[in-house]
């Protein structure tokens, strides 16, 4: 696979959300504005990227049987880091989204790409391929944030440009599964006529 | 008074799936048949209650004493797989029939965000012992009447005909997002 081909990869093909259905609870806890979505896209992928590489590194000293273990230790002390970090530069997103931050350590979609693409190939791959991965997570939380945000406020990252209140119930929990149901639905159908 | 508050507050008007976004995969995964999700139910329910003692137990006399409250993530990620591990090896052991029905769910457990969510929460809102139990367990029953309700719906849901590209997920998501509306109807009462 060429590196443009790993790139692409992760945004389209096998995108997380759509095509693979994992961090779904992330993707549907913290995407009530298309801020919230953003940060936590970033901080994501920051873990995921890093986590890639780190175990890209590490993996010829990292015996078979414990590496289970041993890679939820890597991702954990790696989102504790983010989460001191984040504590102290960004503390109004870190306490809007609260429980997820740590919740990263526990995302499926990092273990997976780790488990099954960083263990296996070398560090520029795995740093490319948790790049790429990262930026189709990114990609569906800033969508699904920006979809929920202008039905439900009629704001854009914070800017009102439709006059009204909005459907209210996009913002709370029942408009996240709704508007993330169709999401799937029309992105499928997109990706069938591209295809 | 206090304690039923937060077991109706943790069962219906917080439920941890359709209000808190916490277990997800295997609430899509697991619940296309009714005997899977009470199995799966009951598995996290279980281990849940014992989490919440374990975790309670380890962050006021271990962390908090030797101020290492930033270690909270690892520790408890580290507990919680090593925890359900025992369970499942003392399971076997002790009662063979309780293994086979929960069996196959337990594995899934570490990577089950509720549990970890379950113990960080329960932490911050600084519960104390027997609330953090009460507290995990009726979670746990929340857990399973999500599961158990979703799973008769998909079961129905199966013999519907469906547009091509709603099919399996987007439609589970959309029953979903019905659900946390009739759940939100809860919202008043605590």
């Amino acid at each position: 696979m060429s590196k443009i081909q790993i790139l692409t990869r992760g945004i389209i093909k096998d995108n997380p959300i759509f095509v693979l259905l994992l961090g779904i609870c992330p993707m549907l806890g913290t995407t009530s504005s298309a801020m919230n979505g953003l940060g936590m896209g970033i901080a994501t992928m920051s873990v995921l990227l890093l986590s890639n590489i780190m175990i890209s590194l590490f993996k010829n000293l990292i015996p078979n049987k414990v590496r289970i273990p041993a890679y939820i230790v890597i991702i954990t002390t790696l989102v504790t880091a983010l989460q001191l970090l984040m504590n102290a530069y960004t503390p109004a997103l870190y306490n809007t989204l609260g429980v997820f931050i740590p919740l990263i350590a526990t995302n499926c979609l990092i273990f997976a790409r780790v488990e099954a693409f960083a263990s296996k190939n070398n560090v520029v791959n795995s740093a490319i391929d948790g790049l790429g991965t990262g930026f189709g997570f990114l990609g569906a939380l800033v969508l699904l944030g920006t979809i929920r945000e202008i039905l439900g406020t009629g704001t854009f990252f914070g800017h009102k440009f439709i006059e009204g209140d909005g459907v209210l119930i996009f913002v709370l929990a029942p408009g996240a599964f709704i508007a993330l149901g169709f999401l799937i639905a029309i992105f499928r159908k997109v990706t069938a006529k591209i295809s | 008074m206090e304690y039923l508050i937060i077991i109706i507050s943790a069962i219906f008007v917080n439920n941890i799936i359709l209000a808190q976004f916490l277990g997800i995969c295997p609430f899509l995964g697991v619940s296309s048949r009714v005997t899977t999700s009470v199995g799966m139910g009951a598995a996290v329910t279980f281990v849940i209650t014992i989490a919440a003692l374990l975790v309670y137990l380890l962050q006021y006399y271990i962390l908090v004493p030797l101020g290492i409250e930033y270690m909270q993530t690892i520790a408890f990620i580290l507990t919680i797989a090593v925890m359900v591990q025992m369970v499942e090896i003392i399971l076997k052991k002790v009662s063979p029939s309780l293994y086979r029905a929960l069996g196959v769910f337990l594995p899934l457990m570490t990577t089950n965000c509720a549990i970890l969510g379950v113990a960080i929460i329960l932490v911050q809102k600084e519960y104390n012992m027997f609330e953090s139990v009460v507290f995990a367990s009726s979670t746990g029953v929340g857990f399973t009447v999500a599961m158990v309700i979703f799973a008769g719906i998909r079961e129905r849901l199966d013999l519907e005909d469906l547009p091509a590209g709603m099919k399996g997920a987007p439609i589970a998501l959309v029953t979903a997002g019905i659900l946390a509306m009739a759940f939100m109807g809860f919202s008043g009462v605590v």
